[in-house]
């Protein structure tokens, strides 16, 4: 019978949907998209330093070749990223260890839960990543 | 004055008839709307009237049995307990709960939520076997440690959860909120000593290390069990108990006899109905 079950999985479609659309849904997809473009940062970062082994040349040519107005951007994204990561890991890291959830409670309509509990901490970290993101671009507009 | 006549919505049903559909579909019914329906209401007019080949699961009618999660209008929720006024659409889309295999139209096969579910051991995990199969008494218990885990056994495994979790959307192997809920849910119970043999079920990477607090299945189950609490705090536990900061207690002993307390005039218990052995 299993196998003339059609299969129903939502994939990475159910990162964005799929339920009640809740702010925190938007954290946990934005905070696994950032965590990718960090890593794919890194990689690419050990990349482009590695040059250097090769001698000044090679250093000078993989130097220019990253110092378009396209790779200031991209930099700048990256910082926006880590902002916003390094932030909400620390609300995820609070919460993921049972604190700023509450006790388990007796359930009455409307329900109350962690989630909404948690949710001026979730308010205050997007404000805390804003204002990092914000304080770097100025200072990445200044620098040029 | 009040518009009299009466009032009709679309009930937008997936289709999905195995051997014969290649992939489910979408199909129209016209159903006239009556002062308090219900989605399943909805589903019974649909069935009597033009669709009677159409398949869903249902029993109480009362969000009580938890067979009737579906996707309504793109959420994960109880046909019983939602209301078709209450969605205010004129069109109300209706499938299957996503993230499980589809058997027919609105019938998900559960399997694998019930299958990681009983891997678990939903139950209370202690030695006194003997006390266990022919109970003296009762096993004591606080009010207080009664608190400790009376939400999460709310639960009448819906599936919604499952269905509203972006873990589980992408990652067949974790073992996903409904069945890490009732794990904590005995792993916090007094009487319980089962937390050990639970974390080595858990610690195989599938387990509450992969939830990284969506918080969508609290926001969609139907009871208010707040399974994200679950997995939290489930995540506490196992952190404080490799340091070495869990209280590590005895399961509850049996409660002892009352005393000093009459005893007359309480009738002996009434014959077995169950024959013996
Ligand atoms: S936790 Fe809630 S949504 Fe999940 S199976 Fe239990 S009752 Fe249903
Ligand atoms: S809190 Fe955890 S289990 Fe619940 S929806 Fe989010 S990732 Fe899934
Ligand atoms: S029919 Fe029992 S929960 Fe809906």
């Amino acid at each position: 019978m299993a196998s003339r079950a059609h299969p129903n999985r939502l994939g990475i479609r159910g990162w964005v949907g799929g339920g009640r659309w809740g702010f925190e849904r938007y954290l946990y997809t934005l905070h696994r998209i950032t965590g990718l473009g960090l890593l794919a940062y890194f990689l690419m970062h050990i990349f482009v330093t590695s040059t250097r082994v090769l001698g000044p040349a090679s250093w000078k040519q993989a130097m220019d070749a990253v110092s378009g107005p396209l790779f200031a951007v991209g930099e700048y994204l990256v910082f926006a990223a880590f902002a916003f990561h390094a932030v909400n890991g620390v609300r995820l890291a609070l919460i993921e260890h049972g604190f700023l959830i509450g006790p388990p409670i007796e359930p009455i309509y409307p329900y109350a839960t962690s989630v909404g509990r948690q949710r001026p901490l979730a308010v205050a970290v997007m404000i805390v990543a804003g204002v990092i993101a914000l304080w770097g671009g100025l200072d990445f507009l200044t620098l040029r | 004055m009040a518009d009299a006549r009466p009032r009709t919505v679309t009930f937008r049903v997936r289709r999905f008839e195995p051997g014969r559909d290649e992939r489910p579909r979408w199909e129209d019914h016209r159903v006239e709307v009556t002062p308090g329906m219900t989605v399943l209401d909805g589903l019974w007019k649909v069935k009597e009237q033009s669709a009677p080949s159409l398949a869903w699961r249902s029993s109480c009618r009362m969000g009580i049995c938890g067979s009737c999660g579906m996707l309504i209008d793109g959420r994960p929720r109880l046909a019983c307990n939602t209301q078709v006024a209450e969605l205010g659409s004129e069109v109300v889309a209706v499938g299957p709960l996503p993230n499980f295999d589809i058997v027919k139209d609105l019938v998900p096969d559960l399997r694998p939520m019930f299958e990681t579910h009983r891997d678990l051991r939903p139950y209370l995990l202690r030695d006194d076997t003997e006390e266990q199969d022919d109970p003296t008494r009762e096993y004591w218990q606080s009010p207080h440690e009664l608190e400790e885990y009376l939400q999460f056994s709310y639960c009448i495994k819906c599936g919604c959860c499952m269905a509203a979790c972006p873990t589980v959307a992408t990652d067949p192997h974790y073992a996903g909120p409904m069945p890490l809920a009732q794990a904590q849910r005995y792993d916090s119970d007094s009487r319980d000593a089962g937390f050990g043999e639970r974390r080595e079920v858990l610690s195989g990477g599938d387990g509450p290390w992969r939830c990284h607090f969506a918080g969508e299945c609290s926001q969609v189950c139907p009871k208010g069990v707040d399974p994200a609490k679950a997995i939290q705090l489930m995540k506490r536990d196992l952190v404080f108990d490799l340091l070495r900061l869990r209280r590590r207690k005895p399961p509850a002993a049996v409660a002892e006899a009352p005393h000093g307390l009459p005893r007359e005039g309480i009738p002996p218990a009434p014959p077995r109905t169950v024959p013996e052995g």
